[in-house]
């Protein structure tokens, strides 16, 4: 996967999680927690997602790596490489 | 509908044991990521603590006294929108006690409001505190007790004190001397928008759960009391009901984590560590309740939606727990909780200890529930004069009631104290495939509490499945 099919990723579970999270002037290197109100539940929600969609296990001491959407990409990219 | 016992199939791939929110809420998230579920209880409903009777007419809710808002959201993502609907505010919370009398809507705004005039603290000391407990986590540090907190913004403030602990004690049953967190995070949930309840009673929103468990697929079968966690081999096998096998992947206990440990496994699966620090957990206190029904036809007039009264001279922990106690909540249901049912009735609740309750002679114990009865009685009719003529419906429930129902050990109705949620988080890293779910660390308690941990558990869970 691309770091630009990552990040549409994460925003399509964000999406399904919240349909009234606005993305417009998301700022990739800032917190998403703050820009969507996302609070750890909605985290876990991601996790919950991308286990089921490519069978990824994220331990639960690597959460705060999902922290931003370019956190999420530099995390997730080794790990969907060949997804 | 319930599936019968004799029609459940002989292996799942989770069996959940009971039925509380916590319980409800793990089956269904699990059932939505595709595994097959049963989900066994031992009583005739579906609820655990959430739960209601009938009586001449009047339904009485147990556990329905108020919400924090992010139960809206909470139920939007883990339930449906039927149920989500139904979440509306209670808008007139009551504090009656020797050091003020005070209406208040519960929320950060009016409490500013009301610590800066009526009790004339700082707007500075005021957003200060907010923010402080606003910021604090479950992991962070547990050394500060609330005393602490409290007089850190408050020093020698007993009524500030008051108001701020006297609710979330009935909350969570934790006081003054547990860790601030357990304070702080219940505290700033209710005060995002203040206090919400469910409209239709706590019969509807489980009739609405059962509905969407069933859509996704659990299996629910009811009089199914679990005898035993199987276990072979430190890893989970199923577990025996009435008499019977059942294998499962994994096995989520929704009885209390005591039971879980005590009751329904064998103490030789766990390691001695584990076994010392489980030991540790204490747990927390129970209830009495009082309930009042008003004769149909009859009304009463608005008092307010749930009101906290003492007449004890200070707040005082040992004081809200004694059998003797002055102080208690009373929620008031008023026609509007159940559209369509024209009804009044009146829940009084109580913090209190098992033990004050266990050892009494049936005769004894019979009327110490009249006298508790008679004692509560008095009390409401401070708040609505003649009130006694309308009722025809009086009943006690006490620690042994909520121990019967429920088979928590000593009746507790708030779980554990905060050491519970490590050994509720940890108990999968012992035996493979064993999971809890249920009130644990005062935290994790209530309505939202439970349900938030159905989902995090559920994680757990499915993360072992697809391990």
């Amino acid at each position: 996967m691309t770091s630009e099919d990552i990040k549409e990723v994460i925003i399509a579970i964000i999406k399904d999680i919240d349909e009234e999270a606005d993305f417009d002037g998301l700022d990739a290197d800032k917190p998403l927690r703050d820009q969507l109100e996302l609070d750890s539940m909605d985290f876990l929600d991601i996790v919950m997602e991308l286990r089921k969609r490519y069978k990824l296990q994220i331990p639960e001491q690597d959460y705060p790596q999902l922290a931003t959407l370019n956190s999420c990409v530099a995390y997730l990219q080794p790990l969907l490489q060949d997804a | 509908m319930p599936v019968p016992f004799s029609q459940l199939g002989d292996n799942y791939d989770i069996v959940v044991v009971g039925s509380g929110l916590g319980g409800l809420t793990c089956a269904n998230r699990l059932a939505r990521c595709g595994h097959r579920i049963l989900l066994l209880e031992h009583h005739h409903r579906l609820g655990g603590l959430a739960t209601w009777f009938k009586r001449k007419g009047h339904i009485f809710d147990v556990s329905l006294h108020g919400f924090p808002y992010g139960m809206v959201k909470t139920c939007k993502k883990y339930w449906n929108k039927a149920i989500t609907a139904s979440i509306v505010q209670l808008k007139n919370i009551v504090f009656d006690n020797p050091q003020f009398s005070l209406r208040t809507t519960f929320d950060r705004e009016d409490f500013t409001r009301l610590l800066n005039t009526r009790f004339e603290v700082p707007l500075a000391t005021i957003d200060r505190f907010f923010a402080t407990v606003a910021a604090m986590n479950f992991y962070d540090d547990q050394a500060m007790t609330t005393r602490e907190l409290f007089e850190q913004f408050f020093p020698g403030r007993s009524d500030v004190h008051r108001l701020l602990m006297e609710p979330i004690t009935y909350a969570n049953g934790s006081t003054l001397d547990d860790p601030a967190i357990t304070y702080g995070i219940v505290f700033s949930n209710f005060m995002s928008k203040g206090v919400f309840t469910f409209e239709g009673g706590t019969d509807r929103l489980i009739a609405l759960m059962t509905e969407e468990l069933e859509r996704n697929g659990v299996t629910i079968c009811t009089g199914a009391k679990v005898e035993k966690i199987l276990v072979d081999k430190k890893r989970v096998r199923g577990v025996n009901a009435n008499g019977r096998t059942i294998s499962a992947r994994a096995v989520v206990s929704n009885s209390g984590i005591t039971n879980t440990i005590d009751n329904l496994t064998d103490r030789e699966i766990y390691s001695a560590e584990f076994l010392e620090r489980a030991a540790k957990v204490r747990v927390n206190n129970s209830s009495c309740q009082v309930y009042f029904g008003i004769s149909d036809g009859e009304s009463i007039d608005d008092i307010g939606d749930l009101l906290f009264t003492s007449k004890a001279e200070q707040f005082d922990a040992a004081e809200l727990l004694s059998p003797q106690s002055t102080s208690k909540t009373f929620s008031i249901y008023y026609p509007k909780t159940r559209p369509g049912q024209n009804r009044y009735t009146i829940v009084a609740s109580m913090n209190s200890r098992f033990e004050d309750w266990a050892g009494l002679e049936e005769e004894q114990y019979r009327r110490e529930k009249d006298k508790l009865i008679t004692r509560t009685l008095a009390d409401l009719e401070g708040y609505l004069p003649g009130v006694g003529s309308k009722i025809d419906w009086m009943e006690a429930a006490t620690p042994r009631t909520f121990n019967s129902y429920t088979l928590h050990t000593r009746g507790t109705s708030f779980g554990t104290k905060f050491e519970g949620l490590d050994i509720s988080r940890t108990i999968f890293k012992e035996v493979a495939g064993l999971f809890h779910v249920g009130s644990v660390g005062i935290i994790m308690s209530g309505w939202l509490g439970a349900i938030n941990y159905g989902v995090i558990v559920a994680n757990d869970v499915d993360g072992y499945l697809r391990a």
